[in-house]
């Protein structure tokens, strides 16, 4: 059902890189996991609403005030790379 | 008094005992250190080094420490979610309800471990290695609670927090012996917990009995301005300002006169896969509750044979966005092998991630892509809807719906790691309520093999004292003796 070109588009949607045994396994063991899943596809569900909220919740509001939040250098403090204050990545467009 | 004897008090008892002066909070906070510290289950992936500062004066918890999994975040102790990708994670800030609890005088004695980003039923997915039950070490604990549930059940700790995803609470509690239990969703704060289903996920006690699940659920409930799906109970205010009063009562229930238990029959008999020695055991408690006054009939939840269909699109959809924090970024691993952007987040996502978080991403990743969004996850919302519907028509004639916790006793390790859908199956009788946001307790019911089975009662939305009250009268009447799981 999950062929291996479809396993690496999804796995390519969710940025992971799969070895060739992982792409194969991946493809079995989601289609046993989807075959499980596709029986919901039998109920008549055309007139149910979605459940978007288990409880019921209104406009969550609170007051908009301006609060101390986490100092910039706690935030950093767990980054594995910094630089000028900030996070430090990789050119999006080097290659 | 020994560390054997310190550890033998239930967690209510410990925090009276110190309130009369006949222990000393210090001593305990030892006794239990030393018990974590000597743990041979992997329970723990971090002990308290030193002890920490004095509860204050009248604080209601007494100074009685508290194990709490791995997940809740705890500034400046290592916070990793069983995972590989957030190894060695020090946070900056520590969860709501953590805090809570700390300031109530529960301090924290160790974290324990899990399946990795709460996605297990067995702990064999921690990065940091299985749990061991301690009932028999050749078996898993459950999970993704494990080293929470193995933890009370050895006595290493005398309560300790979990989360609850789809029966992460009540399925380690049951294959261990304790009590669990899983709040309504949005009783407790998820602020600070690392997320795995957020409209699911709650967090909840792992303890020795159903008084000790009350006394710590008194302290974690209750909005949380920083999370905005946490709610109060609707009476809590109203009761708050009339006496000081707290919103969950200790239990002290002792028939269950009038009071009218559904066993659902899609989650009973009716369901292929629940062992005969579970059953058996299931059927006995009935008859206890018969005997206490309660009236057991059969009732109907059409669409629970769907929940778990439900659950494996929603709960790794939901996983597969709040996963995607993980890029090497801002914290945890980074694998920067001279890459572009693209590389970075896909070498450290595919070198962090373990084989059964990848498969849920996989899928979750899959069933939100284009094309299949509304064959899947909207269906699944959908039978949600159904499952909550199913609950509230049987809450009109019953008072709860009872089920085993688990269809089986703790497995043996390795015995169901190659078949996934397999070890999906554990949650078969715990997944419906979590789709409901429902509350439900397992409650150690007696022994099939030699090894412990649960009772899992559920009732409506906010039920919560209701089902501790009935819980605690079923408590007394089964007279699980916890010995056995008890080494140290």
């Amino acid at each position: 059902m999950i062929d291996r070109e479809q396993v690496l588009h999804v796995a390519r949607l969710a940025r992971l890189e799969l070895s060739e045994e992982e792409v194969s396994r991946m493809s079995e063991e989601l289609s046993a996991v989807l075959g499980h899943i596709e029986k919901i596809g039998e109920l008549d569900l055309d007139a149910v609403p979605a459940t978007t909220h288990v409880v019921e919740v209104s406009n969550a509001l609170r007051p908009d005030v301006v609060a101390p939040s986490l100092p910039r250098d706690v935030a950093l403090a767990s980054a594995p790379s910094v630089a000028d204050g900030g996070f430090r990545v990789p050119s999006p467009q080097a290659g | 008094m020994s560390v054997a004897d310190l550890t033998a008090l239930t967690a209510a008892a410990a925090v009276a005992a110190i309130e009369r002066g006949e222990l000393d909070a210090g001593e305990l906070f030892g006794a239990y250190r030393e018990a974590a510290a000597a743990d041979d289950l992997n329970a723990y992936l971090w002990v308290a080094g030193e002890a920490p500062e004095p509860a204050a004066p009248g604080a209601p918890l007494a100074g009685v420490p508290l194990a709490v999994k791995d997940l809740f975040c705890t500034e400046g102790v290592p916070s990793q979610a069983g995972s590989k990708i957030l190894e060695g994670y020090r946070p900056p800030y520590t969860a709501s309800v953590v805090a809570r609890l700390a300031s109530a005088g529960a301090p924290l004695l160790g974290k324990t471990n899990q399946d990795e980003f709460a996605m297990g039923s067995s702990n064999e997915n921690s990065a940091f290695g299985p749990v061991r039950n301690p009932w028999d070490r050749m078996r898993v604990p459950g999970g993704s609670s494990g080293g929470s549930a193995a933890a009370v059940a050895a006595g290493s700790a005398p309560w300790a927090l979990g989360t609850d995803t789809g029966g992460s609470i009540r399925q380690p509690a049951a294959l261990c012996g304790i009590v669990g239990m899983k709040p309504t969703y949005g009783t407790v704060s998820r602020y600070g917990m690392i997320a795995f289903a957020s409209s699911l996920d709650q967090a909840g006690p792992l303890t020795r009995d159903v008084t000790d699940a009350a006394l710590l659920l008194r302290h974690m409930v209750g909005r949380d301005e920083r999370d905005s799906t946490s709610v109060d109970f609707p009476a809590a205010r109203k009761r708050q300002l009339a006496a000081g009063k707290s919103v969950i009562d200790l239990p002290s229930r002792e028939s269950l006169k009038g009071i009218r238990l559904g066993v659902p029959e899609e989650l009973t008999a009716g369901a292929e896969g629940i062992e005969a020695g579970v059953l058996a055991s299931f059927d006995a408690t009935l008859k206890l509750a018969e005997g206490l006054g309660a009236i057991v009939e059969t009732c109907r939840l059409p669409h629970a044979p769907h929940a778990l269909s439900a659950y494996y699109v929603l709960a790794p959809a939901e996983a597969s966005s709040n996963l995607a924090r993980y890029d090497g970024v801002r914290y945890g691993l980074r694998v920067d092998d001279a890459g572009d952007l693209v590389q970075l987040y896909t070498g450290t996502r595919s070198q962090g991630f373990g084989a059964e978080v990848k498969r849920r991403i996989m899928l979750g990743t899959y069933s939100l892509s284009s094309g299949y969004y509304d064959a899947y996850y909207g269906r699944a919302q959908r039978v949600r809807t159904k499952i909550a519907d199913d609950f509230r028509t049987v809450f009109a004639s019953f008072d709860f719906v009872v089920t085993p916790t688990a269809p089986t006793v703790a497995f043996e390790l390795g015995a169901l790691t190659a078949d996934p859908l397999a070890m999906y199956l554990n949650d078969y009788c715990t997944v419906p309520m979590s789709l409901a946001g429902i509350p439900a307790i397992s409650i150690p019911s007696g022994l099939s093999e030699g090894l412990p089975v649960g009772f899992q009662l559920a009732g409506p939305a906010f039920s919560e004292n209701a089902i501790l009250d009935a819980a605690f009268a079923l408590e007394r009447a089964i007279g699980f003796d916890a010995a056995a799981g008890r080494t140290v």
